[in-house]
């Protein structure tokens, strides 16, 4: 188990860096970051001035090492846009992103995983239609419409929820659900097809003829060993609500991570992009790592291998 | 039991959200603003956006004043100043102003803030706001002396509106980073609560000097958010969050006014379009190094009709590299009318009369560009047309990669011609025609303290720009706002929203 753990340490620091690496030179390449910085107003001597307070005139490899000298020693600079230390601002943001996150897949399990379940039991029923349906129109639809539509619903229509912004609870139901039913279609059809094939082994037909309740039968020996590969994808789907929820952040004006990521690629704030990156890199890490563990649990026979 | 305890939780939980629900408006005597992008810093030395001239207005006074009405330059934080020569400036200061932590102002704030902000080593932007001057000096406890490096005719205009004015002590104690967090100004509103990049509070200040000519501030209190999204600030003003917005787009914009629920108004803003032609060859041997060519573009644009279906408002064509209000701008300079048979004539007469094909580059409003592509290709120009972020398009035009492109300038809402066509054909990185009489010219005017002096040698480069299509200028834009039948506000033309001029109905 240590050796694993080491193992996927050591291949979780080599990502992170690539990652870092690659995302570094294509904001670079993309444009002036001297440029973005001193906006559109800006006069040469404006721009120069920028240039060398920040050292964009040094080589790419040098800037680059000395970013990652600092990284590494846990300092990740200071925003060039907002002149703050990246790592407050990160940790400012992030837990508006983490608390969407976690809601969001929250709903998207509680959704997806009884209707999966439900549309297992009874494939090519109304139910199992249904699921289809929603799960289809899951995908076809796109986020940022269907948060307009609840806004113009709910919020300017109805006037049940408040538009935008994070004061309250409230604030995060329709970003929850929009976020949460974009990820609920693939739990849901995973869930499905796990069950479906569990559902016909021999160990279950055991289950049964034993006399154990239906429940039991379900959540106990089926649902156990169906939902492993649903763990993983909850796993990956939680990681890209963290760094993928830009348009939700966006349209709810919720000032998350996400938000500050995209924002900070439009003006060429490198170090709270490159920030943001390390950050959203461990997490996959970390979430994909505890994933497996998760499995590991839910199957020994995972452990073994 | 059990249901009573669970409808209790809710009523409270929702009790709870609903109490956390932004009220907008006159009942609690609060503006809500929503602007659009991130500000970096309140600190007016350290942000480029409109948004934070906006803010500045708000919290901080200048020297003088410029009326947006009249353009006169009225007393502030200065009771007078004279012109002792064409580089020196004195100011008498007005005595009896406190800021907004109670520290008064006087001779030592004037001196400290200019010499904080011109010290190039820190960094405040943009450069060209803080770099004209020399030196500051005390002459007494109200009265100093600014001392410019060379003659600088746009020095009122500077001192009336981006140059304000910081208390001392408390600055130089927080700095940049303290005054980004809790700002401190003479101006008609304190800040009470910076949320950065997010929300910005705002109270009257009730301290506030009684002969400003801003006026003494009527709502009280006032309230900043950032909503990126342009149709979830449109729910917000709908569904009763937002009392205000601005930037909203002209299709949005009819039909909030044919609703009739709130109030729509329009104004110019002193950016102008442009076309600018690789005249001197820099970027290569191409069709824009011939002025027939560029007289052929010219009349082959259909500018009122763009301006009459696009860009509409309060916007006009512009005939001259400036905006109408900017001291200097003349509109008497040879103008193109839309005349498609006379581009092809002209076309012909260059050796095109099958047309060319040229790259073209964009960075903002796409649908301008596309109506300017449709009316190229009438008269037989193809384009490979290039739509580009700011920065990558600014970083190509000043490399001279792109022999014609369309862009559009704001002048940081700095009403003289320097601000603009200095910028654009001084010989800098932008400028693709260098031509030695309109530099000639512009250096003259933009020298020259003496008014007549400056407007005859503007006119001289104007003149000559037009003459040859070094740039073509197409129209105005303009800006428009949206806000609660309960707010009486009134745009001004430097698209400076003044929310101490703004009042309950």
């Amino acid at each position: 188990m240590i050796y694993y753990t080491i193992k996927r340490l050591g291949l979780a620091l080599l990502v992170a860096l690539t990652v870092s690496f690659i995302s570094f030179g294509l904001l670079y390449l993309s444009s002036d970051p001297a440029i973005a910085m001193a906006g559109e107003t800006a006069s040469d001597a404006d721009i120069e001035a920028i240039r060398k307070l920040y050292g964009f005139d040094r080589p790419i490899l040098v800037q680059y090492f000395d970013w990652l000298q600092r990284a590494m020693g846990g300092d990740l600079g200071k925003s060039y846009y907002f002149r703050t230390d990246v790592s407050a601002l990160i940790g400012e943001r992030l837990p508006t992103t983490m608390t969407l996150g976690v809601c969001a897949i929250t709903f998207a399990i509680v959704l997806s995983v009884p209707l999966g379940v439900a549309a297992a039991i009874r494939p090519n029923s109304l139910v199992d239609r249904v699921a289809l349906f929603l799960s289809v129109m899951g995908q076809a639809l796109p986020s940022f419409w269907f948060a307009l539509m609840l806004i113009v619903f709910l919020s300017v229509n109805l006037r049940l929820l408040p538009t935008s912004g994070s004061d309250t609870w409230l604030h995060f139901v329709m970003p929850t659900v929009v976020l949460g039913y974009y990820a609920a279609p693939a739990i849901m059809r995973l869930t499905r097809t796990g069950m479906l094939e569990v559902l016909s082994t021999d160990y279950i037909r055991t289950a049964r003829a034993k006399g154990l309740r239906p429940w039991v039968v379900l959540f106990k020996h089926a649902l156990r060993n169906a939902i492993i590969p649903v763990v993983s994808l909850a796993a990956v789907q939680f990681g890209f609500m963290l760094g993928g929820s830009i348009v939700v952040e966006t349209i709810f004006a919720l000032h998350g991570a996400g938000f500050l990521a995209w924002e900070s690629i439009t003006r060429n704030d490198l170090p709270t992009v490159q920030g943001l990156i390390l950050v959203f890199s461990l997490f996959y890490i970390v979430l994909t790592f505890f994933a497996d563990l998760l499995n590991a649990w839910l199957d020994p026979r995972i452990r073994i291998n | 039991m059990k249901r009573q305890f669970l409808l209790t939780i809710t009523s409270m939980a929702l009790a709870a959200g609903i109490s956390g629900v932004a009220h907008a408006g006159k009942s609690d005597d609060t503006l809500n603003v929503a602007i659009d992008r991130e500000l970096e810093s309140v600190d007016n030395y350290y942000n480029t956006a409109r948004e934070g001239i906006v803010i500045s207005r708000m919290v901080w006074d200048a020297l003088l004043y410029r009326d947006p009405a009249t353009n006169e330059y009225l007393p502030n934080l200065a009771t007078s100043y004279k012109w002792v020569d064409s580089t020196t400036l004195e100011f008498d200061l007005r005595q009896g102003v406190t800021f907004h932590n109670g520290e008064k102002f006087d001779a030592d704030d004037v001196v400290y803030t200019l010499d904080y902000v011109s010290d190039p080593n820190n960094g405040a932007k943009p450069a060209r706001n803080v770099n004209w001057w020399e030196s500051t000096e005390k002459l007494g406890d109200y009265k100093v002396r600014l001392n410019l490096k060379k003659e600088f005719p746009a020095a009122l205009e500077f001192l009336s509106g981006p140059i304000v004015m910081y208390p001392n002590e408390y600055y130089a104690e927080v700095g940049p980073e303290g005054m980004a967090l809790k700002p401190v100004g003479t101006g008609p509103y304190a800040v009470t609560s910076v949320e950065p990049g997010k929300r910005y509070k705002f109270k009257r200040y009730d301290g506030y000097h009684s002969s400003s000519p801003k006026g003494q501030a009527s709502i009280g209190n006032v309230v900043i958010r950032t909503i990126a999204e342009s149709n979830t600030q449109l729910a917000e003003l709908f569904s009763g969050g937002i009392d205000w917005i601005w930037k909203v787009k002209p299709d949005q914009a009819e039909r909030i006014e044919a609703q009739g629920q709130f109030t729509v108004k329009n104004s110019s803003t002193m950016r102008i379009g442009y076309l600018n032609f690789d005249a001197m060859g820099r970027h290569s041997k191409n069709p824009m190094n011939d002025v027939r060519v560029r007289r052929a573009i010219a009349h082959a644009i259909d500018r009122e009709g763009i301006v009459n279906a696009l860009v509409k408002g309060e916007s006009m064509v512009v005939h001259s590299l400036c905006f109408p209000s900017q001291f200097g701008c003349t509109q008497d300079v040879p103008k193109y009318d839309y005349n498609p048979e006379k581009a092809k004539q002209l076309l012909a007469e260059a050796g095109y009369a099958d047309g060319f094909e040229i790259p073209f580059l964009a960075y903002r409003n796409r649908d301008y560009a596309e109506a300017m592509i449709n009316n190229l290709n009438a008269v037989g120009i193809k384009t490979n047309f290039e739509y580009l972020k700011y920065a990558a398009f600014r970083d190509k035009v000043q490399d001279g990669g792109s022999p014609f492109n369309f862009g559009t300038w704001g002048s940081y809402s700095i009403n003289d011609v320097s601000a603009i066509t200095s910028h654009f054909q001084s010989g800098g990185k932008d400028d693709y025609s260098k031509d030695a009489e309109v530099i000639k010219q512009l250096g003259i005017g933009d020298s020259s303290v003496d008014p007549t002096v400056r407007k005859d040698a503007y006119k001289a480069a104007l003149s000559r720009i037009s003459g040859e299509v070094f740039m073509f200028p197409l129209w105005s834009y303009n800006t428009w706002y949206a806000f609660s039948k309960e707010v009486d506000f009134n745009p001004t033309p430097d698209e400076i929203p003044r929310f101490f001029t703004a009042k309950w109905l």
